[in-house]
């Protein structure tokens, strides 16, 4: 394994469908462990730095979305290589500047211990700090979705929103949601795995464009 | 530490895990009473249990005499 700074490459990324890696790390909240997580849903993201613009405004977009991720039950946790007192003057520091309180945590990874694990650092765009990465983690804490953005590009925290309601509604009912899908439209049902479902679910009630194309309104359900 | 400062002092959030504590009772319990989001209460009671103010038996917390102590001391109690 190759260190440059206190990046190791290269590294075994967290991928979809795997179980998040547990970790033990000092936060504005005090110690947290991933595990203290466990039943909610959980945005985990990284970025670049305390007290820069582009960061600054993702936090007061988070934390003024705050109650409506609660109410999917869901928790937001980030993370970036800063000092605990970095975070908490900079927290205050929004507080103070823009009126927003930021309700949620924030880890301090100061020897990038948490970010090397979910690799949150991309070299190629900075040795020093951690891109723009959004973990999505279900309740039963195996990673769900995952988003890179470079340090140049704030999030755009609605489509995280919507990600969390499309997996949720995928959850609920077993359906898969079309590009753009947003609560409300109509859900695509998974294709057929053999001949004769093909055939059944012609006659199933779903709107079908064809055998392997088929949507269906969830207020029917 | 969240819960306890450098000079020994609990934090409210503190103050409420220890109270809903007083009873023997399971950590879901304590998120109820407590009224604070599930994380929150599971760190909180894995660091008053290592400073000794919370202790577990049988997956059930209960405050320790050090605990009490702690509550008397700010006339929580």
């Amino acid at each position: 394994m190759e260190t440059t700074n206190n990046v190791k490459t290269p590294f075994q990324i967290p991928r979809i469908g795997d179980k998040a890696p547990n970790f033990e790390a000092e936060s504005t909240f005090g110690p947290l462990q991933l595990e203290d997580f466990r039943g909610s849903w959980l945005v985990f993201f990284s970025h670049p730095a305390d007290f820069t613009p582009v960061c600054t405004t993702e936090f007061i977009e988070f934390a003024k979305n705050y109650e409506k991720l609660r109410k999917l039950n869901c928790e937001l946790l980030g993370l970036s290589i800063d000092s605990i007192f970095s975070h908490i003057s900079w927290v205050r520091n929004i507080e103070e500047k823009f009126g927003i309180k930021i309700p949620f945590p924030i880890i301090v990874d100061l020897d990038a211990s948490v970010a090397n694990l979910y690799g949150m650092i991309m070299p190629g765009d900075s040795t020093t700090e951690t891109s723009r990465c959004v973990f999505v983690i279900d309740p039963d804490g195996k990673i769900r979705a995952m988003i890179y953005y470079p340090l140049t590009t704030g999030r755009n925290i609605d489509e995280i929103i919507r990600l969390i309601q499309a997996l949720q509604t995928t959850d609920k009912h077993t359906v898969a949601t079309p590009a753009n899908w947003k609560p409300g439209d109509k859900v695509i049902v998974p294709p057929p795995r053999s001949q004769e479902s093909a055939q059944e679910r012609m006659n199933q009630g779903y709107e079908c464009i064809d055998w392997y194309f088929c949507k269906k309104s969830l207020e029917k359900d | 530490m969240a819960c306890i400062d450098k000079d020994g002092n609990i934090t409210r959030s503190a103050e409420l895990m220890m109270l809903a504590a007083l009873e023997p009772n399971d950590a879901e319990t304590i998120i109820k009473e407590c009224g604070l989001a599930p994380f929150r209460v599971r760190s909180g009671l894995r660091e008053l249990e290592k400073v000794g103010l919370i202790q577990m038996k049988d997956n059930l917390y209960q405050i320790t005499p050090l605990g009490i102590e702690k509550l008397e001391g700010k006339q929580v109690l």
